[in-house]
């Protein structure tokens, strides 16, 4: 299992371009969005401004893009027959599959960790406490993604199938899953797209993390910027839940998928 | 001793009956060759004995293990080297027999020994630690051949190991081959539609359209031709292969305007032949039986026929081009971020 994690990690480090271009959209996001609403939308909840909203959002996002392109590469190698290599050994397919999302989790990780040195620059506090709470979640998040990502790179055999495929799927989860405004106050559509999507807990949690210590949690706070679901606003440890829970079911899936490749 | 064993091994896709009951063994270190046209099931055999396909019927022990049932101790025993190229293009030379060290446990101590070494064999060494899309279609080839021997299997696999290779890079791949088997005692099974490479075989079995139609030794398959092959051209083909039917009792095949036979001692025979016969004969030509015409004899259909596969073409032109990375190869550009 380690093999292969291993070997994302060599290429990922070798690729500069990817490294770059990994962080370059959610940063753009982050810096023009920001700069360009911020004045214009105000505080979200008492003390959250749009810029300390988002840019929990644009973490996850990150980790979101990132683990999903790294499931689908899979069917990348396929396509450059390195696949055959992997399946000849004597790994165990759930090795692969497991190899696969750890080592994405680590990548996401470190892609995390560099968002994070930004937010000085943009005004967010932080502190040790978020940060270690922080790893946690990252890295359920990416492995559940990635999961995801696994398991429909091993349905798909074309590179124009999977181009398209990243064009309506990546898109909308990522921009209806609350990185950019909350799920609370929006049209009944909307709000159950956004629920249903998975995306918006990993989001809602990494969010927690930042706004339950940098300001007085208040009840008001929390419902206006997180998630209510019929009722029941979410809490850190219920986010983490639905997305370790539907994560594992992913990983199983993304396992079973795999091997019956043969 | 046998090393393989196959026995009524079927693979079925949908409709098509890619390999259809084939059954042999092979011995502990000897050269075992698959001959056939493209779309024979050889591929499809050897991936079933690999343990990448499962057969839809029957069952072979690889190594004394189940291809279904021991999957892992199957891939530990053996080494492969398949048509196209299955190297990870973005890491070096050194990294992807790394990578394949660790996959299949090759103890830290001996790992870095034997990389230089089989680097060293195929003289690799200088280029360790280039990117392998800086290779060229041979040097690729040289790389996955000695990959597949870093974990020193009992077999190694050979999926039509030239194809797409100049002459001179597959006469190299061959004297690799054919020493490493002597050094490391291996047992190779290759797959090919060359017949020069099937010559060099212990033995061979030809395969047409998922059936085993032959099984032997190249020089048996070619005395059972009955001699030597006779080429004779005539204004009327159709009597020529009428008076040998009647006259000698030879059944001749007519292709195109050639009367095709086989007759022990041609050179008594001819001259005879030709004195009696009543039509004019244009020309004669003698030559020993190659496999090319056993298959022709057994199949009624030569191994490579009109057109030149497209596939066939490509790889012709991937394995020439110096590696120019992902582009070097054909509309696929560059991976996602």
């Amino acid at each position: 299992m380690w093999v292969i994690a291993y070997r994302d990690l060599l290429r990922f480090t070798q690729e500069r371009s990817r490294l770059i271009a990994s962080i370059a959209m959610p940063l753009m996001f982050l810096v023009i969005f920001g700069a360009g609403f911020n004045r214009m939308i105000g505080n979200m909840a008492p003390g959250v401004d749009f810029i300390q909203f988002m840019y929990p959002g644009i973490i996850a996002m990150t980790a979101l893009m990132n683990s999903l392109q790294s499931g689908l590469s899979i069917v990348w190698d396929r396509e450059f027959g390195f696949l055959k290599e992997v399946l000849v050994a004597p790994l165990s397919r759930i090795g692969i599959v497991l190899g696969k999302a750890t080592g994405t989790a680590i990548i996401a990780l470190g892609q995390g960790f560099i968002m994070l040195a930004l937010a000085p620059v943009i005004g967010v506090k932080l502190n040790a406490m978020i940060i270690l709470k922080l790893i946690p979640i990252l890295i359920i998040v990416s492995i559940m993604i990635s999961s995801l990502g696994i398991l429909i790179a091993s349905r798909m055999r074309s590179q124009q199938g999977f181009q398209m495929l990243i064009m309506i799927l990546i898109m909308p989860l990522v921009f209806l899953s609350g990185v950019f405004f909350p799920v609370n106050n929006v049209p009944t559509w909307l709000e159950v797209v956004s629920k249903i999507n998975p995306l918006t807990y990993g989001v809602d949690a990494i969010r927690q993390v930042f706004l339950s210590t940098s300001l007085s949690s208040t009840g008001d706070t929390i419902a206006g910027v997180g998630v209510t679901v019929l009722g029941y606003t979410m809490t850190i440890l219920d986010d983490i839940l639905v997305v370790a829970g539907l994560g594992a079911i992913l990983l199983l899936l993304a396992v079973w998928f795999f091997s019956k490749q043969e | 001793m046998a090393i393989i064993e196959a026995y009524e091994l079927s693979k079925k896709f949908k409709t098509l009956k890619a390999v259809d009951d084939v059954s042999f063994h092979i011995n502990e270190g000897e050269v075992f060759g698959f001959l056939g046209p493209n779309g024979a099931g050889k591929t499809t055999t050897i991936n079933m004995l690999c343990t990448l396909l499962v057969p839809t019927s029957g069952g072979a022990t690889v190594n004394g293990y189940d291809i279904i049932k021991q999957r892992s101790d199957v891939r530990r025993s053996i080494g492969l080297v398949f048509q196209d190229p299955t190297l990870d293009d973005y890491l070096t030379g050194e990294q992807n027999l790394l990578f394949h060290a660790y996959a299949y446990g090759v103890p830290p101590a001996e790992r870095k020994k034997r990389i230089s070494e089989l680097l060293e064999l195929v003289e690799l060494s200088d280029r360790r630690k280039s990117k392998v899309s800086t290779y060229s279609g041979g040097m690729k080839r040289r790389l996955e051949l000695v990959r597949g021997l870093l974990h020193r299997p009992q077999i190694l696999f050979l999926d039509e190991p030239t194809l797409g290779l100049d002459p001179q890079t597959r006469r190299y791949i061959w004297d690799y081959v054919l020493s490493l088997r002597q050094q490391e005692k291996l047992t190779i099974f290759l797959t090919t539609h060359y017949m020069d490479e099937a010559e060099n075989c212990d033995r061979i079995a030809i395969i047409d359209y998922g059936q085993v139609v032959a099984l032997d030794t190249p020089e048996n398959l070619k005395d059972s031709m009955g001699g030597d092959l006779v080429t004779l051209e005539a204004e009327d083909t159709k009597q020529a292969a009428l008076e040998l039917q009647e006259r000698h009792n030879l059944s001749a095949q007519i292709r195109d305007e050639s009367v095709i036979f086989s007759v022990p001692h041609s050179d008594t025979f001819l001259p005879d032949f030709v004195r009696n016969f009543h039509s004019r004969i244009t020309s004669i030509s003698v030559r020993r039986p190659t496999l090319d015409d056993v298959f022709l004899k057994l199949t009624g259909h030569a191994i490579r026929e009109q057109k030149v596969d497209l596939v066939d073409q490509m790889r012709t032109i991937m394995g020439q081009s110096v590696g120019r990375g992902p582009m070097g190869r054909g509309p696929m550009g560059r991976p996602p971020m």
